[in-house]
């Protein structure tokens, strides 16, 4: 998501890292590259100021320049003020309150507000067992309230059919008076995308706050904005006292530069993080997780929850217990290992959240191990019979060819998977033997030799 | 060949207010305005201001590059500009803030001449315009004037409803062509390309001048889903040899760098013939297509029509040099 803000910023690192001493001179020039990464990450160019002018101060003090390694000491200073930045520690929401618990979204149009309202019914009623109703005061697009209805079915909370001849003002006190009534727990209101800019529609919605006096105001917001975030946050933040920030779209490859500056702007907290179409797809923000990787650092922590959430815990330790014993990992568990990583969203997502020093060396093999590659390699083994997969050794040239045929390849790329297996074997058996050390090595003598 | 799309001069006005204003409808040219205003507050304010200044010196020169950053013009195309602008002060010995406006524009609009190249519906019945996008671009609205623009000036449109993923998305291109009066060919859920290779079919029966297909919102991402919509478009080619005469790619103004990324994904899966910048009428400046421009040079991508407003007249051919002023024009008295 953030790779080249990454890139640019561990090679910033890297050239401090040679430097036995900081002085302001070669401060300032690792600073200028922070700065015009964090611009093409679309962080907007104020918040790039006060941001840099915060670091720069405390880089000089002598809590980095006494240091014996001030390059470590740089980097800490610009993680911690990224997470500063971003908002410290996670924020949950405060629904308790007199039930129901109003929760109202706003934000742009296409910022992804009906999906998000879907997304966080589901995880209310799922995590929390929450009531929820979901009620739609878009009256102005076609077709608004029936994709909330949708949504709200597919994510099995309530929902209050509205007429889009009603005005949003009536149809969120009927809301609240119908949720009051039956009892409902969380009432999630979801309204008409509006610019910041159109007085009608920015009055509609302090008309709406006023009359719900919502727990929860929840600015929605996509991760992809440019520079423009900044104005419209404020705008929004003066319009109304907005409680938290759902950034969503970050699924893309967007660098999310919007994320530090819609929270610097609103001084709202990021409460949550919309990742894919998917309902499921919401998860709680989390600031250092996100420093550590626009800094390099990787995502390993949400690489694992991401491999706990797709992969077969059976599986999984079946394939665990093979590679312990060294032995038996056969062409079955390497499809299932492929099948494994598509599921986890495909190789360049996995990438995306290692640390950028093992992610380099893994993209220089990437070109040749894209996920078309992987696809190819499983139409290969699919093309195999039974016993071929379970003991390759037998595949000799006629099967090869017969593989070939099957698979719609040359015998050549047989071979090379054939090759490829082979080695992905003995580090399986390295792993079983030594410590992640050892396999590290391995890997790297391995990749380049993927092809 | 239709007038509707040559017009550029005259529907551009309300974004450069300099040029005299259109004849028809002076009520909407007056309502659009107004809503530009706020924009140009925005914009014009910023800029204006340092073009009042007494003298261009190097603190006037770092605003107007933080500016043009902040427009999301980008680094590199804003290194460039203010390269070129340099050498233009140089050369010219400019030094009267107010010529190095002009100056600017005309850079800006050398930059962006190229990607200002109208649709031409050529001699193809049906001409098949395929839309792609990310979630929440504006591609269904966009389809909903374009196809009503069309109609209005004589063509027969039909709507194929692709996005078969999101939740009431069909209703939502159902609900515009019943208020218009346009059929729209749709199926429950399925597969988008079926839907698509149905209208194609549909539009050659009916003897329909243009096929719009509306498709899902996917981010460049979701390998997946970039597969299915080139097979979409393979689909099309299927349907009718030479399809689909044009692939629009709609962008969002708000979208900052990112923009870069999508051009790069669609077009390479798709082959994007030309491109629909919307929601300029909120603070968002545009300055990406710029960016575009600058990273493309040599062979920019079209801009088809920018996107300007809610209403239906609001999706205008692009101008390079109406815009260019509109980004550097010079403050409104404020009323």
């Amino acid at each position: 998501m953030l790779d080249n803000l990454t890139q640019r910023l561990t090679r910033v690192v890297k050239t401090l890292r040679g430097q036995a001493r900081l002085t302001e001179a070669n401060i300032d020039e690792a600073l200028r590259d922070v700065r015009l990464a964090l611009l093409e990450a679309d962080v907007s160019l104020p918040v790039v100021k006060d941001f840099l002018q915060r670091v720069r101060e405390q880089a000089l003090g002598q809590q980095v320049i006494g240091s014996l390694t001030p390059g470590q000491a740089l980097i800490g200073v610009v993680h911690d003020e990224l997470v500063r930045l971003m908002g410290g520690e996670a924020a949950g929401l405060n629904l308790a309150v007199q039930p129901p618990a109003v929760i109202l979204l706003a934000g742009l149009q296409g910022a992804g507000k009906t999906t998000t309202a879907g997304k966080l019914g589901k995880l209310l009623r799922e995590t929390e067992k929450k009531k929820v109703l979901a009620v739609s005061c878009d009256v102005y697009r076609p077709a608004a309230i029936e994709q909330l209805r949708q949504v709200a079915a597919q994510a099995g909370i309530e929902f209050l059919p509205t007429d889009p001849n009603d005005k949003p003002v009536d149809i969120v006190r009927h809301a609240t008076d119908y949720a009051r009534r039956h009892y409902i727990d969380v009432l999630i209101v979801d309204t008409a995308g509006r610019l910041a800019v159109d007085v009608d529609m920015m009055d509609e919605i302090r008309a709406l706050h006023g009359a719900l006096h919502p727990a929860e105001t929840l600015f929605v917001v996509d991760a992809m904005l440019g520079q423009d975030a900044v104005n419209t946050a404020r705008a929004f933040a003066e319009a109304l006292p907005l409680t938290g920030v759902i950034l969503t779209k970050l699924d893309g490859d967007a660098r999310g530069g919007a994320a530090l500056s819609v929270r610097q702007v609103t001084g709202a907290p990021l409460k949550f993080a919309g990742i894919g179409e998917k309902l499921g797809g919401l998860e709680a923000f989390h600031p250092r997780r996100m420093a550590s990787r626009i800094l390099g650092m990787g995502d390993i922590v949400g690489l694992v929850e991401e491999a706990r959430r797709t992969v077969d815990e059976g599986q999984a330790k079946a394939l665990a217990q093979k590679i312990k014993s060294g032995k038996g990992f056969d062409l079955n568990d390497f499809l299932e290992q492929i099948a494994q990583v598509r599921k986890m969203g495909g190789l360049s997502a996995l990438l995306d959240k290692l640390p950028a020093g093992l992610a380099q060396a893994a993209q220089q093999a990437q070109g040749q191990v894209d996920d078309r590659t992987t696809r190819r390699i499983q139409g290969i083994i699919h093309a195999m019979t039974p016993a071929e997969r379970a003991r390759p050794e037998i595949i000799k040239a006629s099967r090869k060819r017969r593989i070939a045929l099957g698979s719609g390849v040359s015998v050549q790329e047989v071979n090379r998977l054939l090759n490829q297996f082979e080695q992905t074997q003995k580090l399986m058996k390295q792993m079983s033997r030594g410590g992640a050390q050892k396999m590290l090595r391995g890997l790297r003598g391995m990749l380049p030799g993927m092809r | 060949m239709f007038g509707f799309f040559k017009r550029g001069g005259k529907t551009a006005a309300p974004i450069a207010p300099t040029e005299a204003p259109g004849e028809d409808k002076p009520s909407l040219l007056a309502r659009l305005r107004a809503g530009l205003a706020k924009t140009r507050t925005q914009i014009g304010g910023q800029l204006s201001g340092i073009f009042r200044r007494a003298r261009i010196d190097e603190d006037l020169l770092e605003e107007l590059e933080s500016s043009l950053l902040m427009a999301d013009v980008g680094v590199e195309a804003t290194e460039w500009l203010m390269q070129s602008l340099r050498e233009r002060i140089r050369r010219d010995r400019l030094e009267r803030p107010e010529s190095l406006r002009t100056a600017l524009i005309e850079l800006l609009t050398e930059l962006l001449q190229p990607m200002e190249r109208p649709l031409d519906l050529a001699d193809r019945k049906p001409f098949i315009i395929m839309v792609a996008g990310v979630n929440g671009s504006g591609k269904t609205t966009s389809i909903g004037k374009l196809a009503c623009h069309l109609r209005a000036h004589g063509l027969s449109v039909l709507l194929a409803a692709g996005d078969t993923f999101r939740a009431a998305a069909r209703e939502q291109l159902k609900v515009w062509g019943e208020r218009n009066g346009i059929d729209v060919v749709a199926q429950e859920g399925g597969d988008a390309a079926a839907v698509v290779f149905d209208a194609v079919q549909a539009a050659k029966a009916r003897g329909i001048d243009v096929l719009i297909a509306d498709t899902a919102g996917r981010l460049p991402t979701q390998l997946h889903l970039m597969e299915e919509i080139a097979k979409i478009k393979r689909v099309i080619a299927k349907a009718e040899p030479g399809g689909p005469h044009e692939v629009l790619l709609v962008l969002d103004a708000n979208i900052g760098q990112n923009t870069l990324a999508q051009l790069q994904a669609f077009d390479a899966a798709l082959g994007v013939t030309g491109l629909i910048v919307t929601k300029l009428d909120g603070t968002a400046k545009g300055g990406v297509i710029a960016a575009i421009a600058r990273s493309r040079r040599g062979q920019p991508p079209a801009l088809r029509f920018i996107g300007v407003g809610e209403a239906l007249d609001d999706l205008q051919p692009f101008s390079a040099r109406a815009f260019a002023e509109a980004l550097f024009e010079s403050q409104p008295e404020p009323t």
